[in-house]
């Protein structure tokens, strides 16, 4: 399998903010000196007057973006997810969940492969953390392509919505011009013995790993389970049902993220065996992107491993 | 009539306004069994004057757009919040006595999607105070002339969060946000200089490019100068230090920092009430 290209989605998102900015003169933009890096900077130099640089203080610009908010104006706030939520987890719950102010935080760099800088700077845990906040909406976007069509679909929900990107570019999954619905995973590939649900950069690395089982006769099932809050329930006991195993993937601690989320569904629901692919509670720590995917797990290498493991003990 | 009159004959209409809420909220407390009595006790007078004499707003119509702000970033203070409301005719009186009750509008701590006329939920400390910063940039943004008027507390003072917001107000030079301090000097745990020092809490403000005033926080006549005098000033956002008395108005409660969080008996606050008259 070769993908046709790559691109990051952090300037998907930096593209995607002017293109609205010019439709909506109420979004307004705010970043925590993260700018150059989240590609706020482009809307910046399009609507200098909408868009505010709060400097490093995470928890002022949740607030400010909350009485943004409150005044009628759409706000993105960004950062990256070790400092949002990581610094203002009482904030993003208190001030925008709890009222359910229609503040949008988008963050780049997440997970592991945010690379170089290393395990401080490495959120393994910010799905898990935003997941479990009433009233917010969580979306990891699987490629460039996605995470416009993320971005367009939020500015039209009202209420509180996470959305989490990365650095680095990474495979197009997709076509221009599929159906994206929020709250409605996508199903990629259709096979019987196992099924994949991934999300963010995990998709594409789903998909080379079926294309490999494929080769060995196993056939899988690839779900993008993009919006992994509120997470389509049907979607995975559908997948349960049809191919009897479940092998999760994403750039997140396997602790109480997208993994943690279809185990909560399957097991009230349609249990099957199950393996999760993540970071395996561990720390992080400074490498290429493509060699800490390798030594923490995180490759389609990884997931065919998993699936050939549940399909063995099926026996 | 003369000017000085007619401030005193103002001073007087707030101080009857200032004794029925403040008779509100003794009253709330000895029905709810419980509350912070003495940070909502200290800034009776303030939210008085803020919310009948200066703040532009309607009552019948909390959505205005164009009306005045107000942000209790010290969310504990939120029967203060809720009388003051009530007297200005948000909802009923009646329903001052279902304070914290399951069921109530009138949650432990201001809940904006509840109850008319709560700018923003507040309760966790440090917090309110960036939204106050939020609304005024809106208000810029719009080029309207509405103000923000935000209520700290003193302990409320160590949150970092706080000076974050003190700094962007400053650096976005907010002319049209007032904050005001309620200097009652207790907090939980005790006298905040004991617990962790604030002072010199004007200079701090003053090396944030704030302009500073300094006020007897019961003193309404002051209050009212103070913020007049706020408005005046260009460029620079502006706080109002209000020197009070945690638990003003009843003696057993004054200067007393275990009512800050814990509520007096029955009787107590049945006497404080026969007190007040």
């Amino acid at each position: 399998m070769r993908f046709k290209e790559s691109r990051s989605t952090r300037d998907a998102y930096g593209e995607v903010l002017v293109e609205l900015g010019k439709k909506n003169e109420n979004i307004v933009v705010l970043d925590a000196d993260t700018s150059s890096a989240t590609r706020t900077k482009l809307f910046a130099e399009a609507f200098p007057e909408r868009f505010f640089n709060v400097g490093i203080a995470e928890q002022n610009l949740i607030g400010i973006a909350a009485g943004l908010a409150t005044c009628g104006k759409i706000p993105f706030a960004s950062s990256f997810p070790v400092f949002v939520p990581g610094r203002c987890v009482d904030q993003i719950r208190n001030t925008v969940a709890y009222p359910r102010l229609n503040v949008k935080i988008v963050v780049t760099h997440s997970g592991l492969t945010f690379g170089v800088d290393g395990a401080t700077h490495q959120s393994i845990e910010d799905i898990a953390i935003m997941r479990a906040i009433p009233n917010m909406m969580v979306v990891v976007p699987a490629d460039a392509v996605e995470a416009k069509k993320a971005i367009r679909s939020i500015v039209e929900y009202k209420g509180p919505v996470y959305v989490r990107l990365c650095r680095q570019s990474t495979p197009i999954v997709y076509d221009e011009d599929y159906l994206y619905t929020l709250g409605k995973g996508i199903t990629l590939t259709d096979g019987d013995d196992a099924a994949v649900i991934a999300c963010g950069v995990m998709v594409a690395e789903a998909l080379l790993a079926a294309e490999k089982l494929r080769a060995k006769g196993i056939s899988v099932t690839v779900i993008d389970m993009h919006t992994v809050k509120p997470i389509d329930e049907d979607l995975i006991v559908k997948a349960a049902r049809k191919t009897g195993a479940v092998v999760t993937a994403e750039d997140h601690n396997v602790i109480g993220g997208l993994g943690g989320a279809v185990s909560e569904i399957l097991v009230e629901n349609h249990p099957v065996p199950m393996r999760r692919v993540g970071v395996n509670d561990v720390f992080g720590e400074s490498g290429e992107t493509e060699e800490l995917m390798v030594k923490y797990g995180l490759t389609a290498d990884h997931i065919a491993e998993k699936v050939k493991d549940l399909i063995m003990r099926r026996g | 009539m003369s000017e000085s009159r007619c401030m005193s004959n103002e001073v007087e209409r707030l101080k009857e306004i200032a004794k029925k809420i403040r008779k509100h909220v003794l009253m709330m407390f000895m029905e709810a069994g419980s509350g912070h009595p003495g940070g909502s006790l200290s800034v009776v007078e303030t939210l008085t004057t803020l919310y009948f004499h200066k703040m532009r707003h309607n009552p019948n119509d909390p959505e205005w757009s164009k009306r005045d702000r107000f942000v209790l970033s010290k969310g504990h203070a939120a029967p203060t919040l809720y009388a003051t409301l009530a007297e200005s005719g948000y909802f009923p009186v009646e329903e001052l006595r279902s304070l914290r009750k399951l069921g109530s509008r009138l949650q432990g701590h201001p809940d904006m999607r509840r109850l008319p006329g709560i700018e923003i939920s507040t309760g966790s400390l440090g917090l309110g105070f960036s939204v106050a910063v939020g609304m005024a940039l809106a208000g810029k943004i719009d080029a309207e002339d509405y103000r923000v008027f935000a209520l700290l507390g003193d302990g409320e003072t160590q949150e970092g969060q706080i000076w974050e917001a003190a700094m962007a107000a400053s650096h976005y030079r907010l002319d049209n946000i007032t904050a005001i301090l309620d200097r009652n000097g207790l907090q939980l745990d005790g006298p905040t200089e004991r617990i962790m020092s604030i002072e010199p809490i004007a200079a701090k403000w003053l090396a944030f490019r704030w302009h500073v005033l300094e006020t007897d926080g019961s003193e309404i006549g002051e209050i009212m100068k103070a913020l007049n005098e706020a408005d005046n000033i260009k460029g620079k956002p502006t706080i109002i230090i209000a020197h009070d008395v945690k638990g003003r108005g009843v003696p057993f409660m004054e200067w007393n920092a275990d009512f800050h969080g814990k509520v007096p008996d029955k009787e107590s606050l049945s006497k404080a009430l026969q007190e007040l008259g």
